[in-house]
C-alpha cells in the first residue's frame, strides 16, 4: 500500500497534518516570499523563518483591543479558516468547504466592523467586496469540478484518472485571476496592504494589535496552503509532480505581479473578476456540455 | 374580532386565538404524522353554493371598491375573472364530481406548521406592536378590530390553501388572501397605501385571472376528477402542463417574482406585522406552495426550466437591487423576492433532488425572515426610523434585540444555518438540471449568492459597530413583541439543528411518495458536517469570557489626531467634526430602477414567448 | 528568547523636522540599507509598531500626536529619538514655540544624535533598542508570572 492510498484511506491524517503543519509550510511560503521580493528589489531579505517570527513575537505583546468583542469574530475567523482546510483535506465536499470559507471571511469582516474604527470599516467594506468579487469564480470552480467527476468531494476529485486542466482551462484561468484577490496581494490588496499607510493605515487588520493580529495572520498562513492545495485539484493525482511545478510558477508570477503593479480601484477590482469569471468560468463550463 | 373593543380583552383573546392556532397545528402535525396521504370528502350539498357565492362575493367587492376608486383596469380584470368562473360554472356545473375536497399530505403539514405557528406568533406581536403604531401614527385611524380579524381570515385562507385538494376550493381561499392583503397594505388608508394597495390587488388579479383561465382549461379539456390536485398531477401531460403553467404563473404573481416583484415592495407601507405575515408565513409562500406542487410536472420541460429561469433571473435581480437600498423593510423585502426566486427555480427544475431544497428553503426562511421583520418593526418604534444607517452600534443600545437580528441574518445565508444548507442542496440539484440551463442557472446563483453575502454581511457590520461605549436602553419592546421575537430567534436556531430530522420525518416521506423513489438526499457525512458546525458556532461565544479577561482597552486609531473617546476629531480651522460611518451602496451598479427594468424586460418576453408556445402547441396535443 | 528582538516593526513620526532626518529614515528602507533583513518592518500603525521612531522636536502642534501614538502602542515598546532636534531641540531649542526634546513628552530609551542622523547611525540605533526591547519583554514576561 502506498503512502497516498494510505492518506486516502484514513482521513483524519490528512486533517492532522494540514493542522500541524499550515502554519510552518505557509510561514515557509511567505518567507520565500519576502526573500524573492527581496531579491526582485536588490534586496537581501528576510530570514526564512520571518513570517513565523512575526506571528510568535506578536503573542508576546500586550493584549490590546478596542472592544473585547472583536477577539470572538476572529477567533471565529481562524477557527472557520481552519475548519476549512480540515474539511478540504479530509475529502468532504466542496461546496461545504466553500461556504465555510465564506463564514470565516464573514467573521474576519465583523471583527474589523465591530472595532467601530473608520480604517477598519473601510477596510471591511473593500473586504466585502473582495469577498462578492471572488464568490462566484469559487463556486463555478467546484461545479466544474464535478461536472468532470461527477463527484463534489475533494477526495474523488483528486483521485480522478486525468489532469482536470485539461477540460477545465477556463475555469483554472478565472481561478488564478482571483487567487490575486484572495492572496492580498498588489494590484488587488485594496482592503489591508503593507502600502497603504496613508489612506489606509491597516484597512482591515488597523484596530487588530498583538495576539488578535497574530490570529488573523495565522489564519492567513492556513488559507494560503488551503488556496494552493484548491490549485493543485487541477492537476491532482494524475499529475502531481506537473502539478507542484505549475503551482511554484503560478507562485511566482503571483509575486512578480505584486511588485511590478500599482494598486487599482476597488471598482476595477470588482469588475474585472466578474468579467473574467464570466468569460472564463461561465463559457469553460458551457463547454464541457459540448465535450 | 369585529365587534371587539380596543382593549386588554381584545389582545388577550388575540393572544388565546393564536395560541389555539399554533396549538391547533402542532396537534395536527401529530394527527397525521408519517401518515403519507390523507383524503377527505365533504358530503354536503350546501358546500358548492356557498363556495360560489363567496366567489362572487369577492368578485364584487373588488369590482366595487375598484370603481369607487377609479382603478378601471382592476375593474375589468375582476370583470373578466367573474365572467370566466360563471361560464365554467354553469357550462361544466364542476365540483358536483365525487372526490374528495380537503387533504392533507407531509407537503402541507409543513406549511401548516408554518402558518400556524409563525402567523400565531406575528398575531401576538401585533397585539404589543399595533398599540405602539396607533399612538405614532395619530392621523391613521384606529381600526384595529378589522386588522385583527383580517390577520385571522388570511391565516385560514392559508390553511384552506395548502389543505385543498379542490381546485375551485383552493382558487377561492387564494383570492380571499388576495383580498385581505389588499386590504391589509392600505390599512393606513391614506394616498401612499391606498396606491400600494391597489398596485398590489391589480398584480394579483392578473394572477387570478390566469388561475381562473386554469380551472377554465382543466374543466374544459379533461374530464371532471381532474379538478382535484391530486388527479390533475397525475392527468395526461398536455393538460398538466397547461394547468401548472396558468397556475404556476399565477404563482409567480402572488410570490412577487419578476416581472410583479413591485408589489411586494410597495407592501412595506403597511405596518410590520402585515410584511411580516406577507414574507413569511402567507400570500408569497401561497405563490411558491402551488408551484412547487406542480413541481413534478415542471421536471425536464420548457415550461419548467422557462420558470426556473425566471426564478433565477429573481433570485439575481433582488439580490443586486438589495445591495443598493439603505431602507431595511425594503432590503427585507428585496430579499424575500430573491428568495423566493430561488424556490421557484428549484420548483422549475422540478426533479427529486430540486423539490426537497425549495421545501427547505421554505421552512427556513419563513422562520429567519419573520424573525428580521419583526425585530426591524420594533426596532423601527425605539428609533423613529427603518434606515440600516440609523442601526450603528446597535448592539450596544438594544443589544437582545440586535443579538435576534443578527441569528436571522446568519439564517439568511451563512453557512451552517438554515438558507446555506438549502443553497447547497439547490446547487446539488441544479448541475443535473437540463443542458444546458443547468450551467446558465448555476452560473447566475454563484453571482447572486455573491451579492447576498455582500448586503446581509454590510448590515450585521452596522449593528455590532460600536464607536464608543452605550448605556443599553432599559425596555427594548413590549413584552409581547418581545416573546414572539424570541421564540422566532430560538426556532431559527432549532431548525438549523434539526432539519436532518425535518428532512426525514417529513421531506423526504413527501418527495419519495410524489417520486415513486426511496432515496436519501442527504448523506450522513455532510449532515454531520453542517451538525458539527453549526454546534461550533454556538460554542463560539463561550470564548467571549476567555477574551474578555486581561486586555487592554484602547480607543480606535484615528490617525494620532483623535480627541477623545467619542471619535470627534479635529479638523482644520479648529473645528470639531463627529466621524460618520456609512456603508457602501453602489447606486451607479446596483441601482434599483436600472436592474428593475432589465429584469422586469428580460422576465416579460420569457413569459411571453413561453405562453405563444405553450398556445401554439399544447392544445393540440390535448386534443388529439 | 524573545521573538521580539527577531521582529520589530516600527513607526516613523516627523515631529517638527527639517525633513532631514525623516530622508535618512526612509533611506535605510531602500535597498542600500536594507532593515527588512532583520525583520524590520515601516508599519503606518502604533497597534502594530514596536518601535516609535521620532524626529524632531516636540511644540504644541504636535504634543497630543506624539503622545497619542505613543499611548496606542502596545507594550512592550522602545522609543527611539532620532536627531539632535528630537534629543534636545537642536538649533531650534529656545524658539518660543518649542518645548524641547521628546523626552520632554515620553520616556526615549535610544538617542541617535546627528544633523541629520546617518542611516548607520540609525541602524545601529534601531539595533540597540532591540537589547532594550528584549530586556522590557523579560520584566514583562517576569511581572506577569509573579
Amino acid at each position: 500500500m502506498s503512502f497516498t492510498q494510505f492518506i486516502f484511506d484514513n482521513p483524519w491524517i490528512g486533517v492532522l497534518l494540514f493542522i500541524i503543519l499550515s502554519p510552518f509550510v505557509g510561514g515557509i511560503i511567505f518567507g520565500l516570499d519576502r526573500i524573492v521580493t527581496a531579491r526582485m528589489q536588490g534586496r537581501v531579505g528576510p530570514p526564512v523563518l520571518q513570517p513565523v517570527y512575526d506571528i510568535l513575537k506578536l503573542l508576546e505583546k500586550e493584549k490590546m483591543v478596542v472592544h473585547e468583542s472583536q477577539n470572538f469574530w476572529i477567533f471565529g475567523y481562524l477557527v472557520f479558516i481552519i475548519i476549512t482546510g480540515a474539511l478540504f483535506f479530509a475529502g468532504s465536499d466542496i461546496l461545504l468547504v466553500i461556504f465555510a470559507l465564506t463564514l470565516a471571511h464573514v467573521f474576519l469582516i465583523l471583527g474589523a466592523f465591530s472595532s467601530g474604527s473608520p480604517y477598519a470599516h473601510i477596510g471591511a467594506e473593500r473586504e466585502l467586496i473582495q469577498l462578492m468579487a471572488v464568490e462566484p469564480m469559487i463556486i463555478i470552480a467546484a461545479v466544474g469540478f464535478y461536472e468532470v467527476t461527477k463527484s463534489f468531494n475533494t477526495s474523488d476529485i483528486l483521485a480522478f484518472s486525468d489532469p482536470l486542466i485539461l477540460t477545465l482551462p477556463g475555469i483554472f484561468i478565472g481561478f488564478v485571476y482571483i487567487l490575486t484577490v484572495k492572496l492580498r496581494k498588489s494590484p488587488f490588496d485594496i482592503s489591508t496592504s503593507h502600502h497603504a499607510h496613508q489612506e489606509l493605515v491597516k484597512g482591515l487588520n488597523t484596530e487588530f494589535a498583538g495576539s488578535t493580529l497574530a490570529m488573523v495572520e495565522l489564519a492567513h498562513l492556513y488559507e494560503t496552503v488551503f488556496l494552493l492545495g484548491f490549485l493543485f485539484l487541477f492537476f491532482g493525482m494524475a499529475a502531481p509532480i506537473v502539478g507542484i511545478i505549475v503551482i511554484a510558477i503560478i507562485y511566482l508570477i503571483e509575486i512578480f505581479v505584486d511588485n511590478a503593479t500599482a494598486r487599482v480601484k476597488w471598482g476595477f477590482m470588482f469588475k474585472s473578476c466578474w468579467i473574467i469569471t464570466a468569460v472564463a468560468g461561465v463559457l469553460n463550463l458551457m463547454a464541457l456540455y459540448i465535450i | 374580532m369585529l365587534v371587539l373593543p380596543n382593549n386588554g380583552l381584545r389582545d388577550t383573546i388575540v393572544k388565546a386565538a393564536a395560541v389555539v392556532t399554533c396549538l391547533g397545528s402542532i396537534y395536527l402535525l401529530f394527527e397525521y404524522f408519517g401518515q403519507g396521504q390523507v383524503f377527505f370528502s365533504i358530503e354536503s350539498a350546501l358546500i358548492d353554493p356557498i363556495i360560489v357565492a363567496a366567489e362572487v362575493a369577492i368578485g364584487l367587492f373588488i369590482i366595487g371598491i375598484s370603481v369607487k376608486h377609479k382603478k378601471y383596469l382592476i375593474t375589468v380584470l375582476a370583470v373578466v375573472q367573474l365572467l370566466i368562473m360563471g361560464y365554467t360554472e354553469i357550462v361544466f356545473h364542476p365540483g358536483h364530481m365525487s372526490g374528495y375536497d380537503l387533504f392533507i399530505d407531509e407537503f402541507s403539514l409543513i406549511m401548516a406548521l408554518i402558518i400556524g405557528i409563525i402567523g400565531s406568533l406575528i398575531c401576538v406581536y401585533a397585539t404589543g406592536y399595533m398599540k405602539d403604531y396607533q399612538s405614532h401614527h395619530k392621523d391613521t385611524p384606529d381600526n384595529r378590530p378589522l386588522f385583527f380579524f383580517l390577520m385571522f381570515l388570511f391565516l385560514s385562507a392559508m390553511f384552506g390553501i395548502v389543505f385543498s385538494n379542490n381546485i375551485m376550493w383552493l382558487f377561492l381561499f387564494w383570492e380571499i388572501t388576495t383580498l385581505c392583503s389588499f386590504l391589509l397594505i392600505a390599512y393606513a388608508r391614506d394616498e401612499v397605501s391606498w396606491k400600494n394597495g391597489f398596485w398590489a390587488l391589480l398584480l394579483n388579479t392578473v394572477g387570478g385571472v390566469a388561475f381562473a383561465g386554469a380551472i377554465l382549461f382543466v374543466n374544459a379539456y379533461s374530464t371532471g376528477n381532474d379538478i382535484y390536485l391530486n388527479e390533475l398531477l397525475k392527468a395526461s401531460p398536455g393538460v398538466a402542463l397547461m394547468a401548472a403553467a396558468l397556475i404556476g404563473f399565477a404563482g409567480l404573481t402572488k410570490s412577487a417574482q419578476l416581472p410583479f416583484s413591485s408589489w411586494l415592495v410597495g407592501a412595506m407601507v403597511a405596518p410590520t406585522p402585515v410584511s411580516a405575515l406577507l414574507h413569511s408565513s402567507t400570500m408569497v409562500k401561497a405563490g411558491v406552495y402551488v408551484i412547487v406542487r406542480f413541481a413534478p410536472v415542471f421536471e425536464g420541460n420548457l415550461v419548467g426550466i422557462t420558470f426556473a429561469v425566471i426564478g433565477a433571473l429573481t433570485f439575481l435581480v433582488a439580490s443586486g437591487i438589495a445591495i443598493s437600498q439603505s431602507n431595511a423593510k425594503k432590503v427585507l423585502a428585496y430579499s424575500t423576492i430573491a428568495n423566493l426566486g430561488l424556490v421557484v427555480t428549484c420548483a422549475g427544475i422540478g426533479t427529486e433532488e430540486a423539490v426537497w431544497a425549495a421545501i427547505l428553503l421554505i421552512i427556513f426562511h419563513a422562520v429567519a425572515k419573520s424573525l428580521l421583520f419583526l425585530s426591524v418593526g420594533s426596532v423601527e418604534h425605539k428609533k423613529g426610523s427603518r434606515d440600516i444607517e440609523d442601526m450603528g452600534g446597535l448592539i450596544a443600545t438594544m443589544p437582545k434585540i440586535a443579538l435576534m437580528m443578527l441569528i436571522g441574518m446568519a439564517g439568511m445565508f451563512l453557512a451552517p444555518f438554515g438558507m446555506l444548507i438549502s443553497k447547497w442542496a439547490s446547487i446539488h440539484a441544479f448541475v443535473s438540471a437540463m443542458p444546458p440551463f443547468g450551467m446558465l442557472l448555476i452560473a447566475i446563483i454563484a453571482y447572486g449568492s455573491g451579492m447576498t453575502v455582500f448586503f446581509w454581511t454590510k448590515w450585521m457590520g452596522r449593528l455590532i459597530e460600536v464607536k464608543s461605549e452605550r448605556k443599553p436602553l432599559k425596555e427594548e419592546a413590549s413584552g409581547a413583541e418581545m416573546s414572539a421575537i424570541y421564540t422566532l430567534g430560538g426556532l431559527t436556531i432549532l431548525a438549523c439543528l434539526i432539519f436532518p430530522l425535518i428532512s426525514a420525518t417529513m421531506i423526504e416521506p413527501y418527495v419519495n411518495t410524489v417520486y415513486n423513489t426511496a432515496s436519501h438526499l442527504l448523506s450522513l457525512n455532510n449532515m454531520l458536517i453542517m451538525l458539527m458546525m453549526m454546534v461550533l458556532v454556538l460554542l463560539l461565544p463561550l470564548s467571549l469570557s476567555h477574551f474578555a479577561k486581561g486586555r487592554t482597552l484602547k480607543g480606535q486609531y484615528m490617525g494620532a489626531r483623535a480627541t477623545g473617546d467619542d471619535l470627534k476629531f479635529l479638523g482644520s480651522m479648529g473645528i470639531m467634526k463627529e466621524t460618520e460611518f456609512s456603508n457602501y451602496y453602489f447606486e451607479d451598479i446596483f441601482g434599483e430602477d436600472k436592474l428593475n427594468k432589465i429584469g422586469n424586460l428580460m422576465t416579460i418576453v420569457l413569459l411571453v414567448v413561453l405562453f405563444i408556445l405553450i398556445t401554439l402547441f399544447l392544445p393540440l396535443e390535448v386534443v388529439m | 528568547m524573545a521573538y521580539i528582538t527577531k521582529s520589530p516593526w516600527i513607526i516613523h513620526y516627523d515631529a517638527s523636522s527639517c525633513n532631514g532626518c525623516d530622508i535618512e529614515v526612509l533611506a535605510c528602507l531602500t535597498p542600500l540599507y536594507d532593515i527588512e533583513r532583520f525583520g524590520i518592518i515601516n508599519t503606518g500603525n502604533p497597534k502594530h509598531a514596536d518601535v516609535f521612531l521620532v524626529t524632531g522636536g516636540v511644540n504644541e502642534q504636535n504634543r497630543p500626536v506624539i503622545k497619542n501614538i505613543y499611548d496606542q502602542m502596545p507594550k512592550p515598546n522602545v522609543v527611539v529619538a532620532i536627531g539632535v532636534c528630537a534629543i534636545s531641540g537642536g538649533v531650534f531649542h529656545d524658539c518660543y514655540n518649542l518645548a524641547g526634546g521628546v523626552d520632554k513628552l515620553i520616556p526615549v530609551d535610544v538617542y541617535v544624535p546627528g544633523c541629520a542622523a546617518r542611516p548607520e547611525a540609525i541602524i545601529d540605533g534601531v539595533v540597540k533598542a532591540l537589547g532594550i526591547l528584549g530586556k522590557k519583554r523579560e520584566d514583562m514576561k517576569n511581572a506577569g508570572s509573579k
